[in-house]
């Protein structure tokens, strides 16, 4: 029993941190159709950034982690207006490839300049944060997991529902055209989109990084984790986004913990195909209202 | 003579470079005025529309010729963003709401060209022309009907406070009842809130009824043009458009004839 609570919270905490960064490719698909096969390296950017600023800049924790965060929302802006934005209009095949391009162009990056190691970042979680049931305890660092993901889903959450730019960006995903019609700046919303996708991916490679470690070939396989995820609980709903995360990262941890540690990163591939035979718009998947 | 709004000075417009939709169409909108554009389908008036409204530019279709002309500045191929915050705003035909969007967050996407201003009081105007549409304010649009998806998508555009609003086939698979009503209200906004109006219409006999001006279109050209009074006397309009026989009687199918009459104009 201890064991399937220990498990429990790890494969929450773990599952919420999936689901955050598959909210990212989420916002980017729904609002501009664009699957962005970089989205492992925009976390490996994260836990890069955190790690140059924390065990190297040596700056106080709290100010590394929204320097951290700060930076990959910049990045991602600057990500749509370097090489996105060209391709607004171009068949969408194009930029689906230069997201693959950017993906090996990241990646070459950050092998050039940190190395294929394993880096760990210092120590710094309050012990406060480790959870406690009778005689098992889970780390701090699930706890901070649960914590951050839980803030955000509620940040975004209302975002989206009452701010007039997230209404925007919801107004574009639904309908392009009546968006344009009525001045909304297209531009902007798919900007803004992609720095949220980074910003959100961001948090949850610092948050892998601290549990795993941090190294760009693990990172950017998480990444390729919300593939899975997002089919699971469909391409173009973003609360679908979440509960498929922590469906998979409950079932990964399971299968780690009971079965074997080696299947336990094949499963989710397993549940993918499996999906996609049974329910192919996934668990949340928008049906077309049909209303003529 | 009235001030001109927007001026058409012989405007071609070609899609994918290579079709030709408009073949050089002149015409001018009086400030404060409904003009009327009436036509048959794929006579060009969608296109005119998206002319002025800047959005033939997602569709691959340019202004190649001629120049549009608002408040004395030439408007022709620039973008809707830029042309949305002149005050032109396009209301597109068979609605297109927000699906996935309630009727109050449809109607805080007309905000857009003025990001960050308040809103509470447009809503209140807006509900005060569209009643039927204040008691679904927090339901899906996708499950609205279409008499109120019209009524939606005109209190949208209403929301950006537009100088020039051009409506595309308002009346478009309405019941008659609906379509009155929407009507009545096109002619409240535009005493009301001083509006100028272009309207694209089938339904030529409602258009005409509130219209000041009216313009005929066929084959992307501009082949009559008068005063709603005028066109609603003109004997070609009165049997092409309004089914009336030249006696003034509602046409009846046994005085057709077996040939086509040949249009005066062409």
């Amino acid at each position: 029993m201890d064991f399937f609570v220990q498990l429990l919270v790890g494969g929450l905490s773990v599952g919420f941190l999936y689901g955050l960064s598959a909210m990212g490719f989420v916002m980017i698909f729904k609002s501009s159709s664009v699957l962005n096969f970089a989205h492992g390296e925009l976390l490996a950017i994260g836990a890069y950034f955190f790690l140059a600023l924390a065990a190297w800049a040596k700056l106080p924790i709290p100010l590394v982690f929204l320097l951290a965060i700060g930076g990959c929302f910049l990045f991602g802006l600057m990500i749509e207006r370097i090489f996105l934005r060209p391709l607004i209009g171009e068949p969408l095949i194009f930029v689906i490839m230069l997201t693959v391009g950017l993906a090996a162009m990241f990646k070459g990056l950050i092998l050039l300049i940190w190395g294929g190691n394993l880096y760990t970042y210092p120590d710094f979680l309050p012990k406060a944060l480790a959870i406690r049931f009778g005689v098992v305890s889970v780390p701090p660092v699930y706890g901070a997991a649960l914590l951050i993901g839980t803030l955000f889903l509620i940040l975004f959450g209302l975002f989206f529902k009452f701010s007039s730019q997230g209404i925007y960006m919801r107004s574009v995903a639904d309908n392009q055209r009546a968006a344009l019609s009525l001045g909304v700046n297209v531009k902007r919303v798919f900007a803004l989109s992609w720095a949220i996708a980074a910003l959100v991916a961001g948090m949850s490679g610092i948050v892998l990084g601290i549990i795993n470690g941090v190294n760009v070939h693990n990172l950017s396989a998480i990444g390729l984790k919300v593939f899975p995820v997002v089919i699971l609980g469909g391409l173009d709903s973003i609360g679908g986004a979440i509960i498929g995360g922590i469906i998979i990262g409950l079932l990964e941890t399971f299968t780690g913990g009971y079965l074997s540690t080696s299947l336990r990163d094949v499963v989710p591939y397993i549940v993918l195909v499996l999906i996609l035979l049974i329910k192919p718009y996934g668990l949340f998947g928008l049906k077309e209202i049909e209303r003529v | 003579m009235e001030e001109t709004l927007l001026q058409l000075n012989n405007i071609s417009v070609v899609y994918s470079d290579v079709i030709q939709v408009l073949k050089g169409v002149s015409l001018a909108v009086p400030k404060n005025r409904i003009v009327s554009l009436l036509g048959s389908n794929g006579a060009g008036k969608t296109t005119t529309l998206k002319a002025v409204s800047g959005l033939l530019k997602p569709e691959n279709g340019r202004v190649t010729d001629g120049t549009i002309l608002y408040r004395e500045g030439e408007i022709q191929n620039r973008s809707p963003e830029t042309i949305t915050r002149h005050g032109i705003i396009q209301v597109l035909e068979g609605r297109q709401p927000f699906k996935y969007l309630t009727i109050e967050e449809n109607l805080r996407v007309g905000t857009a060209t003025r990001w960050g201003k308040p809103y509470r009081d447009d809503l209140e105007r807006v509900y005060r022309y569209f009643p039927a549409i204040e008691k679904r304010r927090r339901s899906l649009a996708g499950y609205c009907s279409g008499g109120e998806l019209q009524m939606l998508v005109m209190g949208r555009a209403l929301m950006a406070h537009p100088e020039l609003l051009l409506l595309d086939e308002p009346s478009l698979g309405l019941a008659p009842l609906v379509v009155r009503e929407i009507f009545r209200i096109i002619r409240r906004i535009n005493e009301e809130e001083g509006t100028t109006i272009v309207l694209v219409e089938q339904n030529a006999r409602m258009a005409l009824q509130i219209a000041h001006y009216g313009y005929v279109m066929e084959n992307g050209k501009i082949v009559m043009e008068g005063t709603a009074d005028a066109l609603r006397e003109n004997p070609d309009i009165r049997e092409f458009y309004l089914g009336m026989s030249a006696a003034g009687a509602a046409k009846s199918y046994a005085d057709v004839k077996s040939y086509h009459r040949r249009k005066r104009w062409l």
